[in-house]
């Protein structure tokens, strides 16, 4: 749900400028797609274990499991990830035929990234087509990238299936808080991104509204190079702008009347409490963790 | 003695354009000397055309704008003192034009809720107020749903809703249903009126649409920053000519008696509603049967 | 200039959970110099059916003629049709981006690829037909007024020289007397140029005192499709569709079951005024 990890993935191919641009191009592409899916029913409502549990042992759970995708090279090491994963899965009681269609969005980047790998690894050959060639330390390569990437998406996936918008919200804030001891206004940037996702449905709707308003004037979006595309969306750009700076206007004004004046003395509608269950959570994640660098030191002994 | 919920004494608000430089280019005297006071549980309306100064009257109720000369008093505390501000929001809601642009949560109910969290109420009662605000307005089957699968109507019932639960004496609604279709005016404003009778909350509606303020217990009529007309709707209605001279409307039943009158009829002035107008017909019609009857001259020419 | 529109469906969403069917089989046609009303309640498919007019939404099934062609012809250029049939949508004055009001006027007809000259012209007589003086033209169009800026908004439009002119709620939002100017405006375009106009709007008061002819919608549907009196006449089944009469039309159909014996297909004052003032006369 956010795209630093996505770097990650890029930081680990063999680094040509084109390919940087072509992914660099793609995953901008997939943010828009995700940030579409997260505010616009990527929650999948039921009752289930998961979504039961507290918002900030969703969030270090899947940040643990994003960082232990990285962590082996092994095939042992997928086998736990694997286990991991799917028991996840099965306690979030989301229908699988929903997790994979988050897949679709980056059949792409997948793409490149297997072809890439299986193409530019260096190493024993396999295959040959003239001078491109297939190595063995590419299969392997290609493959775990795949996996890797793959089971990124679904990891993430799965917070956002069982977790609301707001709940990752108050989640954030209340992981963060710790940081304005530091003077990171953690109060302000959560309650930016409860209202971001709160108005990006709608911001999306006006969007396709002043689209359709400018073409019925003749403005055309599709035809043409990059210049004449990028030139062509100041009529789509400028209202759009316009547009938020007055709904940011009254949204101010708005919540001024009704006495917001920052985090002091705010009490909590929805106050996040941790349960028992939550703390079953972190002990499963602990061991999971354990397991992840025991696996990670038996590798570096075989 | 029972003071007066709204007091304003000589007000005056001036915009004030700068250039880039920071020089005055223009000065705007949006309100221009008015004064006049709302009583508590009253139902208030103030008419005006777009320009007439009524959008910036209200914003000087709850303090987003200090007046340039005289004073607004709310319940007895100068909106102008820092330290009252954040009572003065609390006394007097405010409920705006555009419905999406005042709801700020995902869930109907969060945002309901967001008034008493700002002002510090326990969780507990928070929920307590939420459900009690929701049910005045008639939306609480909609408090796990997502705003923007409501009609315009019922966003600016929610709106209503939020401003409900911080519990204020008054409610301000700044031409709260401009942006929505008939039925949506229909709700919003049965939802002020059963707010005013019932919960007593005293009421100020901003608007231009005259078929709106026909309950009111006063009407004041704004032009050009001033005051024009002050009094019942019925004395407001029948002044027809005078409506329309500051680019308001009336009901067309109301023309219709206006223009009757004018040809000779003598409907009684005020009339508002179909009822009314056809009623009093009949009542004009019968006198002429009789008078037809009895050789008697009747009112008509 | 004819529109047909040939048993048009239109659904979106088709297959998911959330699919809808906005317009259903709908079928009429629109002839050179009308004044059309299109009523009905919010979600009846008024807005989705004038989009169909200019081709910026595609229908499901049915065929639609412009002039005798298909306008889903695989030859057929969309975007002429977009500088026949102008569409002014909700809350115009949203769609202003040029940095003087007669850039924006002027985008218009430079889409369309015309020369400079012609383009200018077209431009300077679209904002004086809305009324817009000389003195604005080079002001920034976010510095007018709302009335102001959805007139110029409209001159937008106006200025691609359009054959038919389709406004959404045009009214939407403004204060009475910006309300009259507006519709007075759209009166006399009509009568002065003849184009073709179709208005979606929300008030019987208004639609009655302009338009000869009104299509009313309905869950997807076209349910009725005669003169202005004619569906006035059908108040009652209109308030089974959350519309009504003018208010007009329910007083002379009051005084007609009181025993008074009026006309009942009256939708002005002045109409109405008239008929009273026989009874009186009598």
């Amino acid at each position: 749900m956010l795209p630093w990890y996505l770097y990650a993935i890029i930081l680990q191919q063999p680094k040509i400028s084109v390919v940087d641009i072509t992914i660099r191009l793609v995953w901008k592409g997939l943010v828009l797609i995700m940030i579409r899916d997260i505010t616009i029913g990527q929650y999948y409502p039921t009752d289930s274990v998961l979504h039961r549990l507290d918002p900030r042992v969703k969030l270090t759970g899947t940040l643990l499991f994003i960082v232990s995708l990285f962590l082996f090279h092994s095939f042992f090491g997928y086998i736990a990830v694997t286990l991991f994963l799917f028991s996840m899965i099965k306690l979030s009681q989301v229908p699988f035929r929903f997790i994979v269609r988050g897949l679709k969005a980056i059949i792409i980047l997948l793409l490149f990234t297997v072809l890439f790998n299986l193409f530019l690894t260096p190493g024993e050959p396999i295959f040959e087509f003239g001078f491109i060639d297939i190595t063995r330390e590419g299969l392997k390569s290609a493959g775990f990238m795949a996996i890797r990437l793959i089971y990124l998406i679904i990891g993430s996936s799965l917070m956002t299936f069982t977790t609301t918008p707001n709940q990752l919200t108050d989640g954030l804030e209340k992981l963060m808080h710790p940081l304005h001891h530091i003077k990171v206004p953690v109060h302000e940037i959560a309650m930016m991104m409860s209202i971001a996702l709160r108005f990006i449905p709608i911001l999306l709707e006006e969007t396709d509204k002043i689209m359709k308003a400018q073409m019925a004037r003749g403005a055309d979006f599709e035809t043409g190079g990059i210049i004449k595309r990028a030139k062509s969306l100041i009529p789509l750009l400028v209202p759009l702008f316009v547009s938020a700076f007055r709904r940011a206007n009254d949204l101010a004004m708005a919540m001024e009347a009704r006495c917001y004046r920052g985090g002091e003395g705010r009490t909590k509608m929805k106050p996040l409490k941790y349960s028992s269950r939550d703390y079953i959570g972190y002990m499963v994640l602990l061991v999971y963790l354990a397991a992840v660098i025991a696996g990670r030191m038996l590798e570096n002994v075989f | 003695m029972d003071r007066d919920m709204i007091e304003v004494k000589d007000l005056a608000y001036e915009y004030i354009r700068r250039d880039e430089d920071g020089n005055v280019e223009s000065i705007n005297r949006a309100i221009d000397n008015v004064s006049f006071s709302i009583k508590k549980g009253d139902f208030v309306a103030i008419l005006g055309a777009n320009g007439s100064g009524k959008s910036t009257m209200a914003k000087h109720i709850n303090a987003i704008l200090n007046p340039t000369e005289g004073s607004v008093w709310v319940n007895g505390l100068n909106t102008a003192e820092e330290k009252n501000v954040w009572e003065v929001r609390q006394t007097a809601g405010m409920v705006f034009q555009n419905p999406d642009n005042q709801i700020i949560a995902t869930v109907v109910e969060e945002d309901v809720g967001f008034g008493p969290e700002n002002l510090g109420v326990p969780t507990k009662e928070i929920w307590e107020r939420v459900e009690k605000s929701l049910q005045a307005v008639g939306m609480l089957e909609y408090r796990t749903q997502s705003p923007n699968k409501l009609s315009g109507g019922q966003k600016q019932r929610v709106a209503i809703a939020g401003i409900m639960a911080m519990q204020p004496q008054c409610i301000v609604l700044d031409e709260p249903t401009a942006m929505l279709d008939p039925n949506g005016r229909k709700e919003v404003i049965s939802t002020v009126r059963e707010l005013n009778k019932k919960e007593n909350v005293t009421v100020l509606l901003i608007t231009h649409h005259m078929d709106e303020v026909v309950f009111a217990d006063k009407v004041i009529v704004m032009d050009n920053g001033k005051i024009v007309m002050q009094g019942t709707p019925r004395e407001i209605f029948s002044r027809v000519n005078e409506i329309k001279k500051y680019r308001l409307d009336v009901p067309q039943v109301t023309e219709l008696a206006f223009e009757l009158n004018k040809s000779g009829l003598n409907l009684p002035e005020g009339i508002l509603t179909v009822e009314e107008l056809v009623d009093a017909l009949k009542i004009q019609l019968r006198k002429k049967e009789t008078s037809k009857a009895g050789g008697i001259s009747a009112d008509y020419i | 200039m004819q529109i047909i529109f040939d048993h048009i469906n239109y659904v979106y969403s088709g297959g998911t959970a959330y699919e809808r069917h906005a317009l259903k089989d709908v079928s009429f046609s629109i002839q050179k110099g009308e004044f059309i009303g299109l009523i009905g309640h919010t979600g009846s498919g008024k807005s989705t059916l004038v989009q169909h007019m200019n081709g910026l939404v595609k229908a499901t099934s049915g065929h639609i003629y412009y002039n005798g062609e298909d306008i889903y012809a695989p030859d057929y250029k969309l975007r002429n049709l977009r500088s026949k049939v102008g569409l002014v949508f909700q809350y115009p004055e949203h769609q202003l981006f040029e940095t003087t009001v007669f850039k924006d006027v002027i985008f218009g007809p430079n889409n369309l690829g015309i020369d400079k000259l012609e383009a200018e012209l077209r431009a300077y007589e679209a904002l004086k037909a809305v009324g817009i003086g000389d003195d604005l033209l080079d002001a920034s169009p976010f510095e007018l007024s709302g009335g102001q800026k959805r007139r110029v908004a409209i001159a937008g439009v106006l200025a691609m020289k359009p054959e038919v002119l389709i406004l959404d709620e045009p009214t939407a939002g403004l204060d009475p007397r910006g309300r009259d100017d507006i519709l007075e405006q759209i009166e006399k375009l009509h009568e002065d140029s003849k184009i073709t106009i179709i208005l979606v709007t929300h008030s019987m008061e208004d639609i009655a005192n302009y338009a000869d002819r009104l299509l009313v919608m309905n869950h997807g549907e076209l349910v009725m499709d005669q003169s202005t009196k004619e569906v006035f006449a059908r108040y009652k089944e209109l308030e089974e569709m959350q519309l009504a009469a003018p208010q007009v039309t329910y007083v002379m159909n009051a005084l007609n079951d009181n025993g008074f014996h009026v006309r009942t297909d009256v939708t002005t004052v002045s109409e109405a005024k008239e008929e009273i003032l026989k009874l009186f006369h009598r």
